[in-house]
């Protein structure tokens, strides 16, 4: 299968399973903020979503790219470090021009998974999990205020949404790139949309993750 | 303005591809600023030579930015400091009195050290015969305006066809990968009409060798297009991806 033994191929599952999660990133940043509006139209998202069959098989296919693209990270970093060779550079310099997020994706990566773990265990562990176990859960404002009421939460999430703008930031235009969608003219353009998009939904998610603490903890 | 400059050079030694390797440290006096980086390298080696010791093994030939002997990592970049040149087009005026300057191999799983300085860069040339070439029908050769070509396409292709297969992509990339190389030798044809006609078969060939070879994958760092000293483009990476998926998707 040449998506998984050539490797054009293996960047190609990285491409369409990382901008998949770009794609959901945005969509949560969205419905978040609701939140910021009203939180009774909020409460009416989580309870639509729930742990209705097609919220599940959302969730699934989730995973599923997450899980997809995590296992091709580690693979690839695996294979570039052996393609590096034993010996590493005495002297390294990074020429102009190469982004920093570009040559560290996979401690970025990590990092966004680790916060995502924490992220998971206050909200998805208690909202939909319990559901699906047939336990009675609260409304979605109820889990909001059970995290954003205590303040060390505020530093561990922006550091989150900053790690995740520099691997957007990357992410996003690497994808084109790789997809082959990209010339002299629409490499730039890939990078400033890249740019705008990562930017976009760090400051929705900040603003949104500030606003939380600003009413539930404040 | 030339002046003489004295200097610390700090120069990767091996004795073969399976002895290991060391940093020896040489002092360098009075080396006067118009002097090429080989040729302050020559000096050195004759200091060692009337020393009695074995002299510094490194690839060069032209000594005029054309052949892609030279491969000298110069200061943590290929080719040296400079951009947009080979080693033997690095003068000494770039460096300053009191530096040490570091000298190292290409280093990649895909050129294994020789000796010293040299790494054996057969896997370019493996790559190039698995399709980098066009097949031709003997006989008498067509005339030059019967194939309409547009400026931009042989613009293009000219620029791609530049690449000297130095390798500089390859150890400027952190991945050891030989994108920028391949993406250089399948766009030269790819952009042709002569070259189209065995586009499919070229790309998948090529890639394939070059990931049978253990060159890295590819990660969009732009640090290959950024040392190169033919300012090959990172576009052609693009256009390789593109060739390779349609090709694959035609199968």
């Amino acid at each position: 299968m040449w998506l998984t033994n050539s490797s054009v191929g293996r960047k190609v599952v990285m491409s369409v399973t990382g901008l998949f999660l770009v794609l959901f990133v945005t969509f949560h940043a969205l419905m978040n903020a609701v939140a910021l509006i009203s939180f009774e139209a909020y409460d009416a998202i989580c309870e639509f979503l729930g742990a209705n069959w097609y919220a599940v098989l959302g969730t699934l296919i989730l995973a599923g790219g997450f899980a997809i693209h995590i296992i091709f990270a580690f693979i690839l970093t695996f294979q570039n470090r052996k393609a590096r060779g034993n010996n590493r550079y005495a002297v390294n310099a990074r020429p102009k021009n190469v982004e920093w997020a570009s040559q560290n994706m996979l401690v970025l990566g990590i990092i966004v998974l680790g916060v995502m773990v924490l992220h998971l265990t206050q909200f998805w562990a208690k909202m939909q999990l319990p559901e699906l176990m047939g336990d009675h859960v609260m409304n979605g404002t109820f889990y909001l205020k059970a995290t954003f009421s205590q303040l060390w939460v505020l530093p561990i999430y922006l550091i989150w949404f900053a790690a995740l703008w520099f691997h957007i930031s990357h992410g996003f235009w690497s994808a084109f790139q790789t997809l082959g969608t990209a010339n002299d003219k629409w490499i730039t353009r890939w990078q400033c949309i890249s740019k705008w998009w990562a930017t976009i939904v760090f400051i929705l998610f900040a603003v949104e993750a500030c606003y939380f603490i600003w009413f539930f903890a404040l | 303005m030339e002046t003489n400059i004295s200097f610390k050079l700090k120069v990767w030694r091996q004795a073969n591809a399976h002895a290991e390797g060391r940093f020896e440290t040489y002092e360098m006096h009075d080396i006067p600023t118009d002097t090429s980086f080989l040729e302050m390298m020559d000096i050195l080696n004759e200091q060692l030579i009337e020393k009695g010791e074995e002299p510094v093994t490194f690839d060069h030939d032209c000594r005029e930015g054309i052949c892609g002997m030279c491969s000298l990592y110069v200061n943590g970049h290929p080719h040296g400091p400079a951009t947009g040149a080979t080693t033997c087009q690095l003068y000494m005026r770039r460096f300053h009195d009191g530096d040490t300057i570091t000298v190292e191999p290409w280093r990649s799983a895909a050129f294994p050290v020789i000796k010293d300085l040299m790494v054996n860069r057969n896997a370019f040339d493996q790559i190039q015969q698995a399709g980098g070439y066009v097949s031709f029908q003997t006989g008498g050769a067509q005339d030059a305006n019967a194939i309409p070509i547009s400026k931009e396409a042989a613009d293009e292709a000219m620029d791609s066809a530049t690449c000297i297969g130095c390798g500089a992509c390859v150890a400027a990339c952190k991945n050891g990968s030989a994108m920028l190389f391949l993406s250089a030798k399948v766009s030269q044809f790819a952009l042709l009409p002569q070259g189209r006609a065995e586009a499919k078969r070229r790309v998948k060939a090529m890639l394939a060798k070059m990931d049978e070879l253990g060159f890295g994958n590819c990660t969009n760092t732009g640090a290959c297009a950024a040392e190169c000293p033919k300012n090959i483009k990172l576009s052609n990476i693009a256009r390789l991806n593109r060739e390779f998926l349609c090709a694959k998707c035609s199968d």
